[in-house]
């Protein structure tokens, strides 16, 4: 209280960006999120160059002889078309590091202005979405995932991304509905309104900025959730077909051979793990520091 | 007084106290020393920032994780407090220190009934449970809460502040406690609910020996609560007496500053400006060399600087911290600038007409009658004072006015023109002409934008200007509320409390407004800097011929800056006049009981009648006078059943009361004097003491 309540003191220029660089230094202070960020790190390097990382061709048959145990010169063993798994599960970022984040942004980018827009106008219009959205949560949503993708008739990657994006915008903009409620409390959007602002100006223009803070912590946040998502559709046959070296894909292709093959569900899974868990990582530090 | 040496309920001396931030230890505290007898109060004063609240929470070792005691001593009836470990520092909390905080709704746990939390401060001292209970009925009867054995049943929010207030203290006193600490207790509650709260104390005190150390900010409190007290400014004791020697004789530039900007014994906006404590407050942790208010003080010299001055003594037990104490009467004025206020001619029309404004609101099934039919007119250039209690509608009917709240009925007009219900509906000139400074200025400004920002946004919806020619008009409105450049890529935050509010100011501005709302605009805001701002808003004032409507609970405030005053009670007008004319008498009780409840630092006769009790719900007004409930004056019958008409007593003065107007001047002039006797046979009561 009483470190606070003094006045500030002479303030200096260039102060956001000090305040920046601080939350940034605070990020890269705790272990955990290093470790998740150099998790992430390797994997992004890995779908953007397969080929240095990679020794092996993940997808063309028959180089090498099948269902090799793990042993030296084939780490992860080989699967039952004569790959190297090592070399497809360096190979098999790719697609999902591709449709999360992209899924993740479509969803915050909806859920955010679906939040701003219920928070803001209140009344009717908060009442019809919340019901729909209440609708959407109630279902798991790999079921509602499901129906879509069936309904749709096609489950290509980019019926997949926006399935998530879709499934994942009602329950970001929960979030910042809650938050956009407690700015509008404030005097600050009153004066707006007596200045004459549309509605759309004191969403985007006042509000946004000072409930971002929470909008990145929700991106980083959901972005582990679609990791998992998206392997699970895929695991159960949408998004990208074989065969891809995804490693949801391999999983998909090989889990009923887990004896005696283990290694060809093992290892893939492993990776979905480590990418899953990175995230976490990073977004736990995220909310850290955004939240202090 | 007794010759007999007896043991300090509190004795602190040289304490030093420091916060860890960032790593570097920063000094808040620097060496202060004071002395509670068993019995007595004494007052620590203060703007915020200057440690009052951190010594509180040093002498009751409850200091947050980064704060340090780093020196001194502190004993709390003759044991050793900073030697007290886990047990002991327990056992002292338990059975010697008490403390009380600003917001007593925070200080009790909402999901526990009274009872419940009343009688765990019993058991804490070992008493039985079913002793417990009828304790804790005792000791809500000693804090004489109305209905005590139904409020033992109740939880925390379905008491209002004052009540909630009143179980604290009932708490606090539980333990019968050496040391009381009162933190601010009543800045939260309205004058007339803060009035009992502090009669309550007093006599408390009086019955208990217990020692108060009495925290505010508010020199009028302190002056009517304590036997000494201790001027403190970034973490030094700069004045340390008799309330009344310090109050009356002040001998720190400090203490001189802080008495002359508070408006008070009827000084007005046309007598000339407010005094002001130019500058700010060292940061915290600041190294300072000489003495800790030099860079603020006009008194200062090289020496100040320099060399830190003793405590010297003025008289018996009155020191200051001053080379000059003798010269501190002779600080520097504010010069009276030259303003000419605005005429306000009446015989012109009006520039805006409220005509039977009335606000019901729907709330859980329940009609709230937030306002009832308020007439009223406000002409240019003039400023109309809006006082009441809290919860009697002087924000619903700012908001009425501005458009954020529909009317349920009436009408608002400008320059003769109605004005559209909601603001939506309302054209670019009408949002301009009308326009708002909020209480809260970190709330009314948007964090995340800079101060340039805010202002440009302003002046292009209010005043349409963009380009280089809102650039201009930018520094030409920065300049009018005193704001320098530097402030302009700054954001809130980086900014003091004052320094927000003239960005909030010049916001208003923007447009060339024709009134411009006032609601409460320096509450939230030290003393020094309230006078700064009222200043500028007199300032604007002179410039524009704005008309103001001002909301305030500050009675001094209003009487300041206000030319007539409106009173409100559960949303109705009670009474209408001159400013002076309201001030001076006859007045509505219910102004009487405002200005009653209101602790001057002068003294004087205020003390005549208490309002009992709490405003009544909104949602279930009494019939009748609205007032009868709690009014001193009530005649009988009539009042419970007729509402009486808000009628002109005299020329431009309206009074909605039964009583005629000569006969409250006759009751009035009466309690008047026997207040006054009253006075007088206490005061001589206290000196034979």
């Amino acid at each position: 209280m009483s470190v606070a309540a003094s006045p500030a003191p002479a303030p200096t220029g260039g102060e956001a960006r000090a305040a920046r660089t601080e939350r940034l230094r605070l990020l890269l202070r705790a272990p955990t999120v290093v470790g998740g960020v150099l998790v992430l790190a390797f994997w992004v390097f890995c779908a953007v160059f397969p080929g240095l990382v990679a020794r092996h061709d993940p997808i063309f048959d028959n180089q090498f002889p099948t269902s090799l145990p793990p042993e030296w010169a084939f780490p992860f063993g080989t699967d039952t078309n004569g790959r190297d798994i090592l070399s497809r599960v360096l190979a098999g970022s790719r697609s999902i590091l591709v449709i999360a984040p992209a899924a993740t942004l479509i969803g915050t980018v909806l859920g955010t202005t679906l939040g701003l827009v219920t928070g803001y106008f209140r009344g009717v219009v908060d009442d019809g979405v919340s019901r729909l959205v209440d609708a959407v949560l109630a279902l798991p949503l790999i079921v509602t995932a499901i129906l879509i993708v069936t309904a749709v008739g096609s489950s290509g990657r980019w019926v997949v991304t926006l399935t998530i994006g879709l499934i994942f915008a009602p329950i970001i903009s929960r979030t910042v509905r809650a938050a956009v409620l407690a700015e509008t409390e404030l005097d600050y959007v009153e004066a707006a309104r007596l200045r004459g602002e549309r509605g759309g100006y004191i969403m985007f223009s006042e509000i946004l900025p000072n409930v971002f803070p929470l909008v990145v912590v929700e991106f980083t946040v959901r972005l582990g959730y679609a990791i998992f998502a998206v392997a699970s559709l895929t695991f159960i046959g949408f998004g990208v077909p074989p065969p891809s070296p995804d490693w949801a894909a391999q999983i998909n292709q090989y889990w009923t051979l887990i004896d005696p093959y283990w290694w060809m569900t093992l290892f893939p899974a492993l990776a979905i793990a480590s990418l899953v868990i990175a995230a976490n990582l990073v977004s736990d530090g995220v909310r850290e520091v955004y939240e202090r | 007084m007794s010759a007999a040496v007896s043991t300090p309920a509190l004795d602190v001396s040289d304490l030093e106290l420091v916060y860890r931030v960032r790593g570097i230890d920063r000094q808040v505290l620097r060496g202060i020393s004071f002395t509670i007898e068993p019995g007595r109060s004494y007052g620590l004063v203060g703007e915020s920032g200057c440690g009052k609240s951190t010594a509180a929470l040093g002498i009751v070792r409850y200091l947050p994780r980064n704060g340090r005691i780093s020196g001194g001593a502190i004993s709390v009836a003759g044991r050793d407090i900073l030697a007290l470990g886990g047990r002991e520092l327990r056992d002292y909390h338990a059975r010697l220190v008490s403390m009380v905080y600003q917001n007593p709704g925070s200080a009790l746990n909402p999901s526990l009934r009274i009872g419940k939390q009343i009688s765990e401060a019993f058991t804490m001292l070992g008493v039985h449970d079913k002793e417990a209970g009828d304790r804790s009925h005792e000791a809500l009867v000693r804090v004489q809460i109305a209905d005590p054995a139904s409020v033992l049943s109740r939880y925390p929010h379905q008491l209002s502040g004052g009540m909630q207030q009143r179980v604290v203290i009932a708490m606090a006193l539980a333990k019968d406690p050496a040391l009381l600490i009162l933190d601010e207790p009543t800045t939260g509650l309205d004058a007339t609910v803060e009035a009992e709260v502090l009669d309550l104390v007093s006599q408390l005190q009086a019955e208990l020996s217990t020692a108060v150390l009495f925290i505010s900010h508010n020199l009028g409190v302190i002056s009517k609560m304590c036997d000494r007290v201790g001027v403190l400014y970034s973490g030094r004791i700069v004045e340390e007496g008799p309330v009344d020697a310090v109050l009356r004789d002040p001998r720190h530039p400090y203490t001189v500053g802080l008495l002359r900007c508070i408006p008070r014994g009827g000084v007005r906006k046309d007598h000339g400006r407010l005094d002001t404590i130019p500058g700010f407050l060292p940061s915290l942790g600041a190294e300072l060399l000489g003495c800790v208010f030099a860079d603020r003080c006009a008194l200062a010299d090289e020496r100040c600087h320099v060399e830190e001055p003793p405590l010297e003594t003025i008289s018996a037990g009155h020191e200051s911290r001053c080379w000059y104490h003798e010269r501190a009467r002779d600080l520097p004025r504010e010069e009276a600038a030259d303003i000419e206020l605005p005429r306000v001619e009446r015989d012109a029309a009006p520039l805006v007409e409220l005509d039977a404004l009335t606000k019901v609101f729907r709330q859980r099934g329940h009609d709230v009658h937030a306002l009832t039919e308020v007439s009223a007119a406000i002409w240019p250039g003039e400023t109309l004072g809006l006082v009441g209690e809290s919860g009697s509608g002087k924000t619903t009917l700012a908001r009425t006015l501005l458009g954020i709240v529909e009317p349920t009925a009436g009408t608002a007009s400008l320059d003769g023109t109605l004005l559209p219900k909601r603001y939506q509906k309302r054209s670019p000139a009408e949002l301009r002409a009308l326009q708002i400074v909020f209480q809260n200025p970190d709330s009314a400004l948007n964090r995340r934008h800079s101060v340039r920002r805010i202002l440009l946004r302003s002046l292009r919806k209010l005043a349409g200007v963009g380009g280089s020619t809102a650039e201009q008009r930018m520094l030409a409105l920065t300049d009018r509320v005193r704001l320098t450049e530097r402030t302009l890529t700054q954001k809130p935050v980086q900014l003091s409390g004052g320094l927000k509010q003239r960005v909030a100011i010049a916001r208003a501005f923007a447009g060339n407004p024709k009134l411009v709302v006032c609601d409460e605009p320096t509450s939230a805001l030290d003393v020094s800097v309230q006078a700064a701002i009222l200043n500028l808003l007199v300032e604007l004032q002179s410039e524009n011929k704005v008309a103001y409507i001002f909301i305030s609970h500050d009675l001094g405030v209003v009487r300041y800056i206000a030319d007539r005053i409106g009173v409100l009670y559960l949303g109705r007008l009670q009474e209408l006049g001159a400013a002076d004319v309201v001030f001076a008498g006859p007045h509505h009780p219910y102004t009487e009981a405002l200005l009653s409840a209101v602790p001057t630092i002068d003294g004087g006769g205020r003390d005549r009648i208490r309002l009992e009790g709490d405003i009544p719900s909104a949602a279930e007004p009494p019939s009748g006078c609205v007032f009868h409930t709690r009014c001193p004056r009530k005649l009988g019958a009539i009042c419970e059943e007729t509402e009486p008409p808000l009628v002109e007593v005299n020329e431009g003065h309206l009074m909605r009361c039964h009583i005629p107007i000569d006969e409250l001047r006759e009751l009035q002039r009466k309690t008047d004097f026997v207040a006054q006797s009253h006075k007088v046979a206490s005061a001589t009561e206290r000196d034979a003491r």
